[in-house]
């Protein structure tokens, strides 16, 4: 018969337990049951703070009921267990269910201190842990203007991030005279504190907090200090701590540690033999440990000891050291940080200028690294981790290993070769340097995305990330691979290497440049990247003939393919700006054809559901009324946005739709790596939206303020400045260059926010090339933009009086039958495509039909 | 069965394709090289009749096209999709005759020719 076993609590750890078990087919053995207090099943506590940016609740689940229900694991989540009666090894919980244990786990992990401050419990006061307390944080937010985050440890930095991304003006009150006490020197901490002030954080240090206090209707207004300050506050996030749960073990007498914490073996059993306890709730040797792969660690110590294996692991304490990036700081700290070994010494390195500061603690002799703090530039923290744990003997001019070199390339003596083979990469699944490079080689890993599905290595904290991607080149580049940034398998060039020689060769059509730079015939991946850099640097029209077989289908037919075949038409409107006559036309085009029409988000009009055989005439009747393609199916210049400015608005500063509407038109039909929008707003209000944009510009009583490299879509990134107070002229200048920057260096289908952020030196780079000429290219880039400017041609209308490529709009070339699959159904007044469920799929004869993908 | 003309072998552009009607089928025709090739034109991933206007390509040296809707590839001798091994696609006989294509049908002469 098998036992039962009951974990209590489902958090990382808890899960970790349970997938650690299941692995050694527990289920044989043991009813395996789990009970969780939180509505959720295990989710990503350490990548918490993402649900505030990209990642939903789903994204961060690590557990799912069909996976555990596969797993034969029986869950019940949202029911706390409240007691554990060891005499008769019963547990009760919340809802009233009594159950028998053979053996009991507890994974109750830890939970946020809240210091005995006066009005603690005040509507407004809010803790860091959980998704439901991130919830409850976004929602009250929503009314807020101010935050203050008390704590300034590692979460209150984090915490203090999230508030500003829900866009709080956020403060810090830190106890210690500065922030990350615990993991930071004086120095280090000035530094952090200056970099994170820089960024509009507001930060408090030695203060101690004596009160919250609240308003009548009792939310928080604010605090009062010991030093007889205030600070006045609308929300109030803790963050000062956290205390192990160790309650249920304390009321069923179990042995705990001198600071709490359920007191652990190296197996990870308690006091009473059938009962283990791991995670954050758990001390060993009196430690608590705060971290996710400490736990992962006694999780698999106590899988082995409850599986009886014959090696089973142990766990013999942990190493603390960290590395994080906060509000796009990055800091770490690791092994004796504080040098507090004895005889040790420190050699440190700060450089005001670049805002950095390093440290290294070395022992007496000078032959080992102990520990070290490294702010505001945490690359070798990796490599300097590894050498404190792995003891590897330091080169004799250690201060090289944090000194800068002067040729730019990496500093001295760091590479993942100096690591022994026994060095533990992956701290959280307990991999050594040894076991993940064999796996490259054995399994012939290419990505680090193989190596997460093949070794689990960087699949809990992934701090241990940049470690696997440096292993893996290194282990690529012994076997003589390189990682490569081809295009596909037809070219083995990069997107940018691609321009360069199509450029310089003077190459161009497809079939020019597969027989100089490629083989074979090319995809649906190489032809449209082709054909954008033909068509950035040659502004051909793209449906002359040798261009036409590489357009996908949206270019192929100047329209936007739908999900039914049909497409939409979207003439441009420049700035947003139409005439009322020309509204007019657009209304009478689409009532005659019974087109589905709706406002876009770029300001304009879209026109849905046109038959391919219909695009012609549609077209001609608008390019007859004035209007011009408007790009909307191409990785082109879609819209630039504009406010009203002063033509109409009270508060303009400069003529916003009209220098919007100048700018659209220059660039318009311009092709580009990934699509191109820009807005213009008349003042700082920002009405239209600059800072979201590829390129905005915000007028100001001088000119305007040209930001770059924003964009909205699947990850948000505000546009950064780079340049102030600039003529018409000027920004006109600058953007040429800007643009036609991105075009040559961009990868395919990469927009300008993430090209930015790959770029080496990021806005300050860009800032050189595009204002200082560093690269001495400013003049060819203005003169390639001239080129392209001069030879544009609105595409529809070139097209209209070409009789060969109108040839190619009809269904079929063999009837004037339209395509009878095209069904719509009326909804709020206009046509739609039908879904499937509302009419029987036309499917042909000898057709397998297998998926419902929609 | 019988041969239906099409169109001519000049009417479609080197590494494309065009939808034909053949007896109330619809079938997608591409010319590749100096080869011309017949699979059904329905997309059964996005359920639309759409293939003739997918990219023409190769993947290590088999001719395929890519769906013009979520890119799925298709063999085109075959029809096998390339993505997901438990679909395929009807394909045609086809032929290029004096420089007309024409494809095969079994289907009773029908009112959708000309
Ligand atoms: C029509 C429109 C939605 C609407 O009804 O308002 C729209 C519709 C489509 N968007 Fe969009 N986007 C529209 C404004 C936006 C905006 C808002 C804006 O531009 O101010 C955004 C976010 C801003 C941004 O781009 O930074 C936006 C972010 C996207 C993305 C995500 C891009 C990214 O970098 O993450 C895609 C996917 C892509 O381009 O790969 C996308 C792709 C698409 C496509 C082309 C998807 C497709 O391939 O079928 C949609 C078809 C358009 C059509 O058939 O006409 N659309 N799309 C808007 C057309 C604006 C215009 O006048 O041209
Ligand atoms: C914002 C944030 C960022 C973090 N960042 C990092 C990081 O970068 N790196 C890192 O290593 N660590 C990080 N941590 C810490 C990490 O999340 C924890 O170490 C880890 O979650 C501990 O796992 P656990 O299972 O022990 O506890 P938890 O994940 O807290 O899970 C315990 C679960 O048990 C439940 N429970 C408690 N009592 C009972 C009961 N009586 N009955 C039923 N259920 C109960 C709780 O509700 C909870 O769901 C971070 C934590 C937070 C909050
Ligand atoms: S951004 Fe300024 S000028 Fe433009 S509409 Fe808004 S308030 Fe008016
Ligand atoms: S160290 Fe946490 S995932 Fe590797």
């Amino acid at each position: 018969m098998r036992e039962t076993l009951i974990i209590v609590g489902n958090g990382m750890v808890g899960h970790k337990f349970i997938e650690l078990m299941v692995e050694r087919g527990a289920a044989n053995r043991y009813d395996v049951v789990v009970f969780g207090e939180e509505t959720r099943l295990a989710y990503d506590r350490v990548h918490l703070s993402d649900y505030f940016s990209d990642r939903s609740a789903d994204d961060l689940a690590l557990a799912t009921p069909d996976l555990y229900r596969a797993w034969d694991v029986r869950f019940f989540t949202h029911d706390r267990v409240q007691s554990i009666q060891r005499d008769d090894q019963t547990l009760t919980t919340a809802s009233g269910q009594t159950l028998h244990y053979d053996k009991l786990v507890l994974a109750t992990g830890s939970s946020a201190f809240v210091p005995p401050i006066e009005g603690r419990g005040a509507v407004g006061t809010f803790v860091y842990r959980t998704l439901n307390d991130l919830d409850a944080i976004r929602a009250y937010a929503q009314h807020a203007k101010t935050g203050v985050v008390i704590g300034g440890g590692l979460l209150g930095l984090e915490c203090a991030n999230a508030l500003k991304l829900l866009g709080l003006e956020t403060h810090v009150v830190e106890f210690a005279p500065r922030l990350m006490p615990v993991q930071i020197d004086e120095q280090g901490g000035k530094l952090l504190r200056a970099k994170i002030e820089a960024l509009g954080v507001r930060v408090h240090v030695s203060k101690t907090t004596t009160a919250i206090v609240p308003g009548e209707d009792g939310r928080v207004e604010q605090l009062t200090f010991a030093d007889g300050g205030t600070l006045p506050t609308d929300l109030v996030v803790f963050s000062a701590g956290i205390r192990p749960r160790d309650e249920l073990a304390r009321t069923a007498g179990l042995t705990l540690g001198e600071r709490g914490g359920i007191a652990i073996s190296a197996t990870g059993q308690t006091s009473d033999p059938n009962i283990y306890a791991i995670g954050e709730c758990a001390a060993f040797d009196g430690k608590v440990y705060g971290l996710v792969a400490p736990g992962y660690q006694m999780a698999a110590a106590a899988a082995d000891s409850l599986m009886g294996a014959a090696q089973p692991a142990c766990f013999e304490g942990a190493d603390l050291s960290t590395k994080l990036k906060l509000l796009g700081v990055d800091v770490a700290s690791f092994g004796d940080a504080f040098a507090t070994t004895a005889g040790s010494r420190e050699i440190s390195f700060s450089d005001h200028v670049a805002g950095t500061y390093k440290k290294l603690v070395i022992d007496k002799r000078g032959k080992h690294l102990l520990g070290g703090i490294l702010v505001g530039d945490a690359s070798a923290y990796d490599i300097l981790h590894q050498m404190v744990q792995a003891q590897v003997v330091l080169p004799p001019h250690p201060e090289d290993l944090i000194l800068p070199t002067r040729s730019g390339a990496a500093s001295g003596g760091l590479g993942v070769d100096v690591l022994p083979e026994s060095a533990k990469v992956c701290s959280c699944e307990n991999l050594s340097k040894g076991a993940v490079c064999g796996a490259i080689r054995t399994h012939n890993l290419t990505t680090v995305g193989d190596i997460k599905a093949c070794t689990k290595a960087g699949t809990g904290c992934g701090g241990c990330v940049p470690m696997l991607n440096d292993l893996l080149k290194a282990e690529m580049k012994k076997a003589g691979k390189t990682i490569t940034n081809h295009i596909c398998e037809h070219f083995a060039f990069s997107r940018q290497e691609l321009f360069h020689r199509v450029k310089v060769q003077g190459l161009r059509t497809f079939g020019e440049v597969i027989q100089a730079c490629g083989s074979s015939r090319g995809c649906e991946i190489c032809k449209p990247v082709v054909a954008s850099v033909l068509a950035s640097i040659w502004n051909d029209h793209i449906l002359d003939k040798p261009h036409a077989p590489l357009q996908d289908s949206n270019d192929y037919f100047m329209a936007n393919i739908q999900r039914d075949g049909t497409y939409s038409v979207v003439p441009r409107v420049a700035g947003g700006e139409i005439t009322p006559d020309k509204l007019i036309v657009i209304g009478q085009v689409a009532k005659d054809f019974g087109l589905y029409v709706k406002i876009t988000g770029g300001q304009r009009i879209d026109l849905f559901g046109a038959r391919v055989d219909q695009l012609p005439t549609i077209w001609a009747r608008l390019v007859e009324a004035g209007f011009e393609s408007g790009h909307a199916y191409g990785k082109a210049l879609r819209t630039v946005k504009s406010c009203v400015g002063t033509t109409w608005c009270r508060y303009g500063q400069q003529d916003s739709v009209g220098f919007a509407i100048a700018v659209e038109n220059r660039y318009k039909g311009l092709r580009a790596p990934h699509k191109l929008k820009g807005a213009v707003s008349g003042c700082t209000r920002e009405c239209a939206e600059a800072q979201s944009k590829d390129f905005g510009l915000i007028a100001t009583e001088k000119g305007y303020n040209l930001y770059v490299c924003g964009n909205g879509g699947v990850k948000p990134q505000h546009a950064q400045l780079l340049a102030e107070d600039l003529t018409e002229e000027q920004a006109v200048r600058y953007l040429d260059r800007f643009l036609m920057f991105y075009i040559r260096t961009a990868d395919r289908l990469q927009r300008t926010a993430p090209w930015l952020n790959n770029l080496d030196g990021g806005i300050d780079y860009l800032k050189q090339v595009v204002i200082d000429d560093s690269l001495g290219i400013a003049e060819e880039l203005e003169r390639d933009m001239a080129a392209v400017v001069g030879t544009y041609q609105c595409e529809w209308r070139t097209t209209l009086g070409d009789e060969e490529k109108l040839k190619r709009f009809r269904h079929f070339v063999n009837s004037d039958a339209t395509d009878p699959n095209i069904v719509t159904v009326e909804e709020r007044g206009q046509k739609r495509p039908a879904y499937s469920s509302e009419r029987e799929p036309l499917v042909p004869a000898g057709f397998i039909p297998v998926m419902d993908i929609s | 069965m019988r041969w239906v003309e099409i169109c001519l072998f000049d009417d479609i552009l080197p590494d494309t394709g065009v939808a034909a009607l053949v007896g109330g089928e619809q079938v997608a025709i591409f010319r590749a090289g100096d080869d011309v090739f017949a699979i059904s034109n329905y997309d059964p991933f996005s359920q639309a009749y759409v293939l003739a206007r997918g990219i023409v390509g190769d993947k290590h040296g088999v001719l395929k096209v890519a769906s013009p809707i979520y890119k799925h590839s298709f063999d085109l001798q075959t029809g096998q999709c390339l993505d997901n091994p438990a679909v395929s696609l009807p394909t045609y006989p086809v032929q290029v005759s004096a420089g007309v294509v024409q494809v095969g049908t079994n289907a009773p002469v029908s009112p959708d020719a000309r």
